[in-house]
């Protein structure tokens, strides 16, 4: 098989299956009698072309920022994390407890204490799987999915016996207090005079996901423990006979996966709703899935593909604003961008081989 | 509890193991040939849709089933072209089949029927009747067995009936026949199957063909047997409970219809006591509701029994030059 070089690899190959992603919806939204061309101009004016779009789209690309990174640690030890959604639904459990938990001062006490709270969450949820997948050999893809059902299971009993507020009907948790409430973008912006993003939930959390990029990057490229994952990922036998334990490095990555997946509650818990509600993920766990695989488990691919996603996020809310395609258009998108960029990565990988004539 | 109410639950936990069955086996086919399947779900889902909008169009449930199977089987068809033929990563390929379904049947019924995602309820012609087993007003007399033939074998669709006979087909196709040896033999080890001058992709491709067909057959009977019409997210993480029950069944077929029998109890008893009162403790029914997946877990923990899958599943098989 013809093998195109590597940078084609890795710039063409989501590019095109983005491209063939795109071909199919826009088959899908002719079929349906509607204009591609109208919806994709109604999603490019309502995600981009305002600030207020912008601040939508960044709120969102901050969510899969975390479940994408989250993604990509556990799939460079060759670990398949499906359960983003469960940890996340977990992180928000550990968010809501530390907001609830003390009379908060000011958010700059209240933000490192919440942090820590939704990674330990996050990476608790991932702990069960990780070990019997090390100790056991229960697959891991298996158990994650169970976790995710376990994982709402959990948060519906919390929230309707433990922590919904005397007399309230909504199976919501309490307000968190005053203290709590992060800076928005948009007060940031105003502090240096720009009027930027009115109403839109984008806050301080986004910084907090560009470290975590950062931070990532410098884990699995500059550090030995990055190193230990990405050559028992390789090869489990070779790290095995390097001496690189298979149950440390299993528990380490996934506690990591899973704890960047418990950060994305830092957004649109404490960042946004400010309660714990049900449901409050919404499948951005696995958008976590897409954004990775398109983005080649780099993190600065995370970054880009996070913002395509939350570009396509807030376009597809527009789009049920103003036309009659349905927002689930987004969820056929994503899934056609998941089948060309993780399972007929070979197909696309032959469309462009020939471009090149190299062979392998 | 009396003896009435029993039998109620028996008959309602029968009508619920049947899209599990449906689904266990498609998956017990598929990765006994050693194609992983988490894509039942929305198998099963696009299934349910088109059985609905099918037979709400047509006005006959027959072309409402006809129309499940095709969708079905489209779906399998991605499955078997990504994992197959382009030997890709089938978790991924799973996992995005059921994003396209959960996308598509929303998208699309939206648009055909503006129901926010629902079809037309479905009535008459359009919906599986139920069929009365001989002699069972006759032998209601009879205590005990004969309330029992009556009020739990007898009276179901006939979906229901395919599906228990699809438990002893599969046990003779695949374990006693020739067909069925080099199918599990593909599961196993490819190699030797290929050694032996027999096509792998071939054996594949009609496992997961067949994984098609019993999962279009599960849809349909979820929209147009268990309900009246098509609602969104109808499936609510049945696949799941299926691949559950496969692996609690050990990929055996008698062993899925004890696993899935065992699930479809459960959801019936939480069904009908959402808080289970069980004098000193009240069972929330959050819990019964996560119970499979937890049982799954211990399954696969090892802790009761031993969960072994077929060797070569997952692996995509490339052949030697």
């Amino acid at each position: 098989m013809t093998r195109p070089p590597r940078w084609a690899d890795v710039v063409l190959t989501p590019l095109i299956s983005l491209a063939l992603a795109f071909a199919l919806s826009a088959l899908v939204i002719l079929a349906i009698g509607e204009s591609p061309w109208l919806a994709l101009r109604t999603m490019v004016t309502g995600a981009l072309g305002s600030s207020y779009g912008w601040g939508y789209t960044l709120y969102y690309a901050t969510n899969f920022i975390f479940t994408g990174l989250a993604v990509a640690v556990a799939y460079h030890a060759s670990l398949f994390n499906i359960g983003g959604e469960g940890q996340a639904t977990m992180g928000g459990l550990g968010v809501a407890l530390v907001a609830l938990a003390l009379p908060w001062p000011h958010w700059g006490l209240a933000l490192p204490a919440a942090v820590v709270g939704a990674a330990l969450f996050g990476a608790a949820w991932a702990l069960v799987p990780a070990w019997l997948q090390a100790k056991r050999g229960s697959h891991i893809v298996i158990t994650t999915i169970m976790f995710n059902f376990i994982a709402a299971a959990v948060l519906n009993y919390v929230l309707v016996n433990v922590m919904r507020p005397v007399g309230s009907m909504d199976p919501a948790s309490a307000r968190f207090p005053e203290g709590t409430r992060l800076p928005r973008l948009t007060d940031m912006a105003a502090g240096i005079g720009i009027e930027w993003g009115k109403a839109t939930p984008a806050n301080i959390t986004f910084l907090i996901a560009l470290a975590a990029c950062a931070l990532v990057w410098v884990l699995i490229w500059r550090t030995p423990l990055g190193y230990e994952i990405r050559a028992f990922g390789r090869s489990e036998r070779a790290a095995r006979y390097a001496g690189i334990s298979p149950v440390r490095i299993t528990v380490v990555a996934m506690l990591i996966s899973g704890g960047l997946a418990g950060l994305m509650a830092i957004n649109n818990v404490m960042g946004e709703a400010g309660r714990l509600v049900l449901n409050h993920v919404e499948g951005a766990g696995f958008i976590g899935i897409a954004v990775a695989l398109m983005g080649r488990n780099h993190p600065f691919g995370i970054l880009l593909a996070a913002l395509l996603f939350g570009f396509l996020y807030q376009g597809g809310g527009e789009l049920a604003l103003w036309t009659s395609i349905p927002r689930e258009l987004i969820v056929v998108i994503q899934a056609l961008v998941i089948l060309f960029t993780g399972a007929l990565d070979n197909m696309v990988r032959m469309l462009i081989a020939p471009l090149f004539g190299r062979r392998a | 509890m009396d003896y009435a109410t029993i039998l109620q639950i028996l008959d309602s936990a029968v009508r619920l193991m049947v899209p599990l069955l449906l689904a266990c086996l498609a998956g017990l086919w598929s990765e006994r040939a050693g194609v992983f399947d988490i894509g039942l779900e929305g198998k099963m889902l696009i299934a349910a849709f088109a059985s609905a909008a099918a037979a709400a169009a047509a006005g006959q449930v027959w072309i409402g089933l006809a129309a499940g199977i095709a969708a079905s089987l489209a779906l399998a068809g991605v499955h078997g072209l990504a994992s197959i033929t382009f030997r890709g990563n089938q978790l991924i390929s799973g996992v995005a089949i059921n994003f396209l379904a959960s996308g598509l049947t929303v998208l699309l019924g939206q648009t055909w029927f503006g129901l926010g995602g629902r079809t037309p309820a479905l009535e008459g012609a359009a919906r599986f009747g139920t069929w009365h087993l001989p002699g069972a007003e006759a032998l209601r007399g009879i205590p005990l067995i004969g309330q029992f033939y009556a009020d739990v074998l007898s009276g179901h669709t006939p979906l229901v009936y395919v599906a228990m006979l699809a438990v002893p087909l599969t046990w003779w196709v695949l374990l006693r026949t020739r067909f069925g040896l080099r199918l599990r033999a593909v599961g196993e080890n490819p190699a030797s199957v290929d050694t032996a001058g027999v096509s792998v992709t071939r054996l594949r491709w009609t496992a997961v063909g067949l994984a098609g067909l019993l999962c279009g057959i599960a849809g349909a009977y979820l929209a147009t047997g268990l309900s009246a019409g098509f609602v969104k997210e109808m499936t609510a993480g049945r696949g799941f409970i299926a691949l559950a029950a496969l692996i609690f069944a050990n990929w055996r077929p008698w062993r899925a219809l004890g696993a899935t029998f065992l699930f479809g109890l459960m959801e019936a008893v939480a069904n009908r006591w959402p808080e289970l009162d069980l004098g000193p403790v009240t069972i929330p029914s959050m819990f019964m509701n996560a119970l499979p997946y937890i049982l799954t877990v211990i399954i696969l923990a090892g802790f009761i029994g031993r969960a072994t899958p077929p060797r070569a599943g997952g692996e995509p098989y490339v052949k030697e030059r």
